[in-house]
């Protein structure tokens, strides 16, 4: 079944499934329905991420490092957790500047530099072209694997083929062509590829279910399952050490850590990573779910690595088969041919989802940061005159993919066989890893300059060039070996794999360590030598500040000048065509709610901005910057200008923030008051009833005096008797009003804290026998007995003196006022408790009324409402009391049964040690 | 024979200068320290008119008003509120209730006596 003819229509009818799936999505698009705008989908685009690499080398690397192939899948998992905060800041720019590539991003990070823009694209294709050989190797190792069924074959050991015979000549060239299709339908860059992503998120399914589908015959069907597959290795010595992370195996901790780094750096900067998360983006809540669906992913593929590996350990024991091919050859050597056929089929998908993707991303960074930035300069070719650029920079954008694949092509033929897949995939890892310090420096720090990411990029690149390339040529023989093992010119200190000596670490963890560190400080000592420019300033500002901008940015606010609409609208048409021009500028018009811009002679700093966008997302950034300075009288603005804009700027966002704040204050603000509005209601209605109660007590008295008087005026002839009787009324009544309205007073200025206190430490029990004495006239005209319990010595209490003896008066002379003449009874009681001086005064009266013991302290109330005979008083000094009584600190309360007469007790706190002394 | 009159008022001050005017008038004078007692006296006194304070123990003024304006018996008698309250929603709670006259307290003693003439005409 497994014939050449077979497999090669299977191929190409695979590839005809996926083109179906691309040109349904496309024209899904066209009609306004993207299948593409799903967080599903878009987590599988993501999956691009695994490759042929994945797909056959991770259980090559298993069957070398054990666990160690881990790190490489461990690192997204764990950098995905952080796009919250790095991804979304980078989504966000990248729309509002349409950012067509990682090389255009960190070109207008840093002042729309075409000459940074085109170091990114060289370092980009040199570090990504082992990538895209390996993905030509691949396919065409497991088509040759295939073909000698059912013998199983190592590609190395047929030796070199003729051009003509080569697989991966074929595949490069069938691979162009394809993502020429996929990729350069549309012209605007940073418009989406529905139909290439839709079909590499199919082929992400693709792969994974081929891989799992092996994975689980491995296991269960070769041998009875996990447990009885890992005691089988356990049971060899060799494959045991593997099982253990750090045992024996050549992955250090070191390794690990910077394989986990990365490959961390890998998932954001891979520029086909950077065009399937950013660029195709269509929603930035996608991400939502992508942060947990893509680390799934990573998990189901990585499920079977360890089970095939040591199957296929256990299986070909002799180790005349690749590692590398164990999840093509294990089905094959058990005669598996439909299921051999789909893990080709899942290893296709896995390498041409790679290579559409890289070269479409690299296509885009070649034509728009390297060729046309030259081009545009070079006068003899007239550029400036042609008026139609559209077809050209198609042409160089296929052109691109057409030499990348056979550049790609070319490093196969020639390193051919030097290293396992793994090691030239950490080469291209180590490559991009590179642009991190550029790129994430960008958006969080603004003092990052153009100068300082192009020495950054430059050391970095070369440390990696030195470090990890030329020893992958010596290993291929383009070098003498020499200069490996000696240095060149026999320089120790220069040894590529042992810089300045530093030995034993694994050749990646060497490079990194080396570059990063030569990156990092190139571009932060570079950055900190001198002060960015005005365009630089400017741009940091909107990268670092993107999520805080409330106003669209790279604005007129930045900018200034004006342009001959025409040569604006000739300029777009040369690059997007006439059609697509006159669209973009009658959407323009909408949006902005004018006429036809076409209609004004000059164009706005805005209507510029707009065109500069718009070519933007066909020849990037800096190329278009470029041409639209071409048109534009730009007034060039100083640096100082530059910073007085981005400082009004910064004070707009933070006043707009203390704008919120305040209106958020106010808010409470209304809440506060409308809460004292009610409760100044309530207030009021108290002051009311207050204001009632203390007339209504006001003119009692008064109505007795006013009676008399006038009874005394009217009736001369009154006995004398009689006329003393009333005048002793009208006296006894002034009086009362007095003491109600001094009392009146007291409450006042004790409920407003105005009251004046005299502390000092006062001996109560001294008080009390004075008070006593200063009522004993009360007691006399009632005949009442008075029974005093009195320690002879009790400590002292802080308290002003003259207010206690006021409480005290209250309560004696209230309860001599309850008692029935001549048969009273009142005890004064004094006691020390817990820290407290308590006073009893009791009576044998008639008792308080349990439903009234709460409501006697408060104003005007006054016990005996019910009794006949209502006791004389303002129903004041009770409360007064209290207040006194709790203003040192004290409480005062009534305990009484109406048989045994009432019991008013109060508390006042000893004086503490300090007031003693 | 004399004009009978009832006194319900609790402060005792304010009874004594009431008692005095009416009894110089010659008026039939009894007198009530609460609502209870006051409805006491209506029944078995028969007054030609009580003079009610609003705020008394047990029962109100205004209590007991009802309580003579309920009783079809007592259609007759006069009821003069006489009260320290003095707000108008206070006087028309006590017009309301049927009271024939509101006099608020401090009173003048000319004025209180025309009234209680008013009230109690020396021909019915």
């Amino acid at each position: 079944m497994l014939q050449g003819w077979v497999i090669v229509l299977t191929s190409f009818a695979y590839l005809g499934l996926l083109f179906a799936v691309a040109y349904y999505a496309d024209r899904r698009a066209d009609a306004g329905r993207s299948v593409i705008d799903s967080p599903y989908i878009y987590s599988l685009s993501l999956a691009v991420y695994a490759t042929a690499w994945t797909f056959y080398g991770s259980v090559g690397r298993a069957a070398v490092d054990g666990v160690g192939f881990l790190p490489i899948y461990i690192g997204p998992t764990l950098m995905i957790a952080l796009w919250w905060v790095v991804m979304r800041k980078i989504l966000r720019i990248s729309k509002q500047h349409r950012i067509t590539s990682l090389a255009d991003f960190i070109a207008s990070r840093y002042g729309k530099s075409a000459l940074l823009g085109g170091v990114v694209t060289v370092i980009a294709v040199i570090g990504i072209l082992p990538y895209i050989s390996l993905q030509l190797k691949a396919v065409s190792n497991s088509f040759t694997i295939v073909l000698q069924y059912p013998e199983i074959v190592m590609p190395a050991k047929l030796g070199a083929v003729p051009l003509l015979q080569d697989t991966a000549f074929w595949v490069a060239l069938i691979l162009a062509a394809f993502t020429i299709l996929f990729g350069t339908r549309h012209l605007d860059a940073a418009e989406h590829h529905e139909g290439m992503v839709a079909a590499i998120a199919f082929e992400s399914l693709v792969k994974l279910v081929a891989f799992l589908a092996v994975g689980a015959w491995v296991s269960w069907g070769i041998y009875n399952g996990w447990g009885d597959l890992f005691a089988r290795s356990a049971a060899e010595p060799k494959l045991a050490a593997m099982l253990t992370p750090f045992d024996g195996v050549a992955v250090s901790y070191s390794g690990w850590v910077w394989l986990t780094i990365l490959s961390m750096l890998a998932i954001m900067f891979l520029p086909r990573q950077f065009q399937v998360t950013v660029i195709e983006n269509k929603n930035e809540k996608h991400l939502n779910k992508a942060i947990w669906l893509f680390p799934l992913y990573m998990l189901a593929i990585n499920l079977f690595v360890l089970p095939i590996a040591f199957g296929g350990l256990l299986h070909f024991p002799g180790g005349g088969v690749d590692a590398d091919t164990f999840v093509l050859t294990l089905p094959m050597a058990e005669k598996q041919e439909l299921l051999a056929l789909a893990v080709f089929i899942g290893g296709l998908s896995a390498a041409t989802g790679m290579v559409i993707v890289e070269t479409i991303a690299l296509s885009t960074m070649i034509c728009n940061d390297l060729v046309m930035p030259v081009l545009l300069r070079l006068r003899a070719l007239r550029l400036n005159e042609q008026p139609d650029l559209s077809g050209l920079l198609l042409g160089i954008r296929r052109g691109a993919i057409v030499f990348l694949l056979l550049l790609g092509y070319l490093y196969f033929r020639l390193a051919g066989e030097a290293y396992a897949l793994v090691s030239i995939g950490l080469i291209s890892f180590a490559a991009v890893a590179q642009f991190a310090p550029a790129a994430l420096g960008g958006i969080f720090w603004r003092g990052g300059t153009r100068l300082g990411a192009l020495a950054g990029l430059g050391a970095g690149f070369a440390v990696w060039f030195y470090t990890l390339l030329l020893p992958a040529f010596a290993r291929s023989g383009w070098l003498p070996l020499g200069f490996l093992e000696n240095g060149p010119f026999g320089i120790e200190l220069l040894k590529p794999l042992a810089l300045f000596g530093v030995a034993g670490l694994d050749n990646i963890t060497h490079a990194m360590i080396w570059s990063m560190a030569a990156n990092i400080g190139a571009y932060v000592g570079v950055s900190l030598l001198r002060a960015p420019g005005a365009e630089e300033t400017r741009q940091a500002s909107l990268f670092v500040d993107v999520l805080r901008h409330p106003v669209e940015p790279g604005g007129p606010r930045f900018w200034r000048g004006t342009a001959p609409t025409p040569e604006l609208f000739n300029l777009l048409a040369r690059f997007v065509g006439l059609s697509n021009a006159a669209e973009a500028f009658a959407d323009y018009a909408q949006r902005h709610g004018q006429e036809a811009p076409e209609a004004r002679p000059e164009a706005d700093a805005e209507l510029v901005h707009y065109v500069e966008t718009q070519l933007a997302g066909v020849i990037g950034a800096a190329s278009a910057h470029i041409m639209v300075a071409s048109v534009v009288k730009e007034e060039a603005l100083s640096l100082e200008e530059v910073r007085a804009m981005l400082d009004e700027a910064s004070q707009i966002i933070v006043y707009s923030h203390r704008l919120e704040q305040k209106s958020q204050e106010l808010e409470r603000a209304t809440q506060g008051l409308r809460a004292a509005n009610e409760r100044l209601t309530e207030l009021d209605r108290l002051k009311d009833d207050f204001v009632s109660t203390v007339s209504h007590e006001l003119r009692t008295p008064l109505t007795s005096i006013r009676a008399f008087s006038e009874i005394l005026h009217d009736n001369p002839e009154l006995a004398v008797a009689e006329r003393t009787r009333f005048l002793n009324i009208v006296i006894k009544e002034t009086e009362r009003l007095t003491r109600l309205i001094n009392q009146i007073l007291d409450v006042s200025k004790l409920e407003s804290g105005r009251a004046e206190w005299h502390e000092s430490l006062i001996d109560l029990r001294e008080v009390i026998e004075d008070t006593i004495a200063a009522t004993s006239q009360l007691f006399k005209e009632r005949d009442a007995r008075l029974v005093r319990r009195l320690p002879a010595v009790v400590p002292k209490v802080v308290a002003d003196l003259d207010r206690i003896v006021q409480v005290l008066v209250n309560l004696l002379s209230n309860a001599v006022k309850f008692v029935e003449p001549g048969r009273g009874l009142v005890e004064v009681t004094l006691t020390e408790e817990r820290g407290f001086l308590r006073v009893d005064v009791r009576d044998n009266g008639p008792g308080v009324h349990p439903a009234e013991q709460d409501v006697i302290f408060d104003k005007f109330r006054q016990a005996g409402d019910t009794l006949t005979g209502k006791p004389q008083g303002s129903g004041l000094g009770l409360h007064i009391s209290r207040r006194i009584v709790e203003h040192f600190g004290g409480r005062m309360w009534v305990s009484s049964s109406t048989v045994e007469g009432a019991c008013f007790s109060f508390t006042l706190p000893l004086a503490r040690e300090a007031a003693l002394a | 024979m004399n004009r009978k009159v009832l006194i319900a008022e609790d402060e005792p001050n304010i009874v004594a200068s009431l008692e005095f005017l009416l009894r110089q008038s010659n008026y039939d004078v009894r007198v009530a320290r609460d609502g209870e007692e006051a409805l006491r006296l209506v029944a078995s006194f028969a007054p030609h008119l009580v003079l009610l304070d609003v705020m008394m123990p047990r029962k109100s003024g205004f209590e007991v008003c009802r309580h003579i304006r309920g009783n079809p018996a007592w259609q007759h008698v006069k009821v003069m509120m006489l009260s320290a309250k003095g707000r108008d929603s206070d006087i028309d709670q006590g017009l309301a209730l049927g009271a024939d006259a509101y006099v608020t307290k401090p009173f003048s003693t000319k004025a209180l006596l025309a009234t209680v003439r008013e009230l109690l005409p020396e021909d019915a």
